[in-house]
């Protein structure tokens, strides 16, 4: 998800650079293009964090703008596909992506749909570090891509609020996932591009669920996420072999540091 | 800190168009903004209907049920007519008793009867009054042109209005009718043929009551239906050879009267015709070949357009109305895009496959019953016979008409 450019964005001046930006936009937003597996498995996700957030923060989620009033950090934002939604439901949103590239994206894409979102080129643990807290913190398939997931899911940790609530969704490290995710995904149906995954760095939920106590959280909520094929779509359920979500609070709704 | 609500526009204020504009915003209130371009439409909410209306259709129950959730149903309950049952015979003009083939009569659950006949203009009427209620803004201006920016630019579209003004919207519903316009301009791709028929539509009183009773009379022409209004009053729909109708619709009221009695039988009594002139509209039968482009969706007759002679062409709508309703509330609600391609596309699967079927039976029946041919007499009637003496199929076939099916949604 993230990339090696290293250099922020230049202003769009140059030509080259104008045309390059374009494509890149249109890689992240195009249903059919690089992310078509996360559009399709948006909505589910997404009625996942609104259920959630719903339930903790006692909001009903048939009123209008029902996070207003709620701050959340998506952490790897991408062009933010997460991140807009979160606003529309009414949410004070900060996206963090560590590539350039991607925030500039993000910033023009909410910018032409009259979206307020702060973009920040940081890590998390950065954010963590100085002090900042949200009630709402998202990392949705991210830790697959990290290289010390226990830090990082720490650093998620700490930027939660004492009574707020952390979600993370990512693949499961069974014989499933690697036949669906792997095999499936980059070789068979060729969703996204050879070595997007590495098996070896999916999580299981327990492992995670351990990340997330070292937090000084608690898992509250795990859930699967299924692909039926003969209907190409995703949905929710029980089974979390390769897919799953879950939603973590602080025990006993205290911080802990 | 805030942001507009997303704005949808609906190009057409017919029964479809009105009811999603009332579904959407009744749902989602200040989370939406949804504004229905229809010169039309606005008047609808001033004038009230006349008494006796030209434009009649049925409305299965599934199709009631969505419009007493919006509150719409009590304002058109009192002029509606519950159809009691249907009756379908097969005969020549000449035959002076006309032979009953299936006789269809039940309710779908206690008291709620599969269909009710009501007219267009008592439903649009109601509609306009719980658009305006609920908030949804009527424009007085058609929609000319939709030009989508695309999911990377935002993904909204701009909506360019015949007084020349614009506006921008996440979606544009294309609500506009069978010869949508819109639809052409988005490159859609029509399936269709004409029939070579032409339906002539009259409300009638008679002298005795109906029952509550629909009747189609199979005539070598094409099918003669009965329904039953409120009152001793009924609506016609007569299709005949396109050939044959300039000169029936040349004759004068008593001539044509007497035309009609040749086909409605006498068992009612006397007939009056409460409109006059009657209507006539030439029959087609389309289906459009995608329901969605981008940041377009296609709704109602700018979808799909069936034969009347299962009066399946508004619970259609309606049932397109249900489906993208509520795929569009959802989608709202977690923060999504309303012109999301992979909602449209949803929407397009989920709606086309039921609106074939559905073309096809209508159109079979028409092609079926439209002939003198003695086989296909011998054969209608042995399969309507068969049909009739089991209560299973006429269970499931009262189902089907109602749109409670298992097919369809309950």
């Amino acid at each position: 998800m993230s990339n090696d450019s290293s250099a922020p964005f230049p202003p769009r001046a140059d030509p080259a650079e104008v045309a390059h930006f374009d494509a890149l936009a249109r890689r992240w937003w195009d249903p059919d293009g690089p992310m078509k597996p996360l559009h399709r498995l948006n909505p589910v996700r997404l009625a996942f964090i609104r259920d959630v957030v719903c339930e903790h923060f006692g909001r009903d989620a048939r009123e209008t703008a029902p996070f207003a009033g709620l701050t959340a950090l998506d952490v790897g934002c991408g062009a933010g596909m997460l991140c807009e939604p979160l606003r529309r439901m009414g949410a004070a949103v900060t996206g963090l992506d560590p590539a350039p590239e991607n925030i500039a994206v993000a910033r023009a894409h909410a910018e032409a749909g009259g979206l307020e979102i702060a973009y920040r080129g940081e890590l998390v643990e950065d954010v963590a570090a100085a002090g900042e807290r949200f009630d709402i913190v998202t990392a949705m398939e991210v830790i697959e891509h990290v290289p010390d997931p226990a830090g990082f899911v720490a650093a998620c940790c700490a930027a939660v609020k004492p009574d707020g609530v952390l979600l993370m969704a990512t693949l499961n490290r069974t014989r499933k996932a690697w036949a669906l995710a792997i095999v499936g995904a980059e070789y068979v149906l060729r969703w996204v591009p050879r070595g997007t995954h590495d098996w070896n760095r999916f999580v299981t939920p327990e492992e995670l669920a351990a990340f997330i106590a070292g937090g000084g959280m608690t898992v509250q909520r795990t859930e699967g996420v299924v692909y039926e094929p003969w209907r190409d779509v995703w949905r929710r359920s029980r089974d979390t072999d390769v897919n799953y979500m879950l939603s973590a609070r602080r025990l006993g709704g205290q911080g802990v540091f | 800190m805030s942001h507009s609500p997303q704005t949808i526009i609906i190009a057409g204020g017919g029964i479809a168009g009105m009811t999603l504009a009332v579904l959407l915003k009744q749902a989602l209130a200040s989370g939406v903004q949804v504004v229905v371009c229809d010169p039309a439409a606005a008047e609808a909410a001033q004038k009230a209907p006349e008494d006796n209306p030209l434009r009649v259709s049925a409305l299965a129950a599934d199709g009631r049920r969505l419009l007493q959730g919006l509150g719409v149903w009590d304002a058109v309950s009192a002029r509606a007519q519950a159809i009691a049952s249907m009756e379908i015979t097969d005969s020549a003009l000449a035959d002076p008793v006309r032979a009953k083939l299936l006789s269809l009569s039940g309710d779908v659950g206690a008291g709620e009867p599969f269909a009710h006949m009501l007219a267009n203009d008592d439903v649009l009427h109601a509609l306009a009054k719980a658009a305006v209620e609920a908030g949804v803004e009527l424009c007085d201006a058609r929609v000319e042109r939709w030009l989508w920016n695309g999911a990377a630019a935002g993904s909204s579209g701009m909506a360019r209005l015949s007084d020349g003004s614009r506006r921008q919207a996440s979606l544009l519903v294309a609500a506009d009718g069978a010869r949508s316009n819109l639809r052409a301009l988005a490159g859609i791709g029509w399936h269709g043929w004409g029939y070579g028929q032409t339906a002539i539509v009259a409300t009638l009183a008679h002298e005795r009551p109906h029952g509550g009773r629909a009747i189609q009379h199979f005539l070598p022409s094409g099918p003669f239906a009965i329904l039953p209004l409120t009152g001793n009053r009924s609506s016609i729909v007569w299709t005949e050879r396109a050939a044959d109708v300039p000169a029936l619709l040349a004759m004068d009221a008593e001539d044509m009267l007497t035309e009609i009695r040749r086909r409605f039988g006498l068992e009612r009594g006397s007939l009056r015709l409460e409109t006059w002139p009657v209507g006539a509209f030439p029959l087609a039968l389309g289906v459009a070949r995608r329901f969605y482009a981008d940041g377009l969706a296609l709704v109602g007759d700018a979808a799909h357009q069936v034969h009347p002679i299962a009066g399946q062409g508004l619970n259609l709508g309606l049932r397109d109305v249900m489906t993208l309703g509520d795929a569009l509330v959802e989608a709202i609600r977690i923060g999504l895009p309303a012109g999301e391609m992979n909602l449209l596309r949803a929407y397009d699967r989920n709606r086309r496959a039921d609106v074939i079927a559905m073309a096809t039976v209508t159109d079979g029946l028409n092609r079926l019953f439209s002939s003198d041919f003695t086989p296909l007499r011998l054969i209608r009637g042995l399969g309507a016979r068969l049909a009739g003496r089991s209560s299973v199929v006429k269970q499931m076939l009262i189902r089907e008409a109602a749109g409670v099916g298992a097919s369809t949604r309950d």
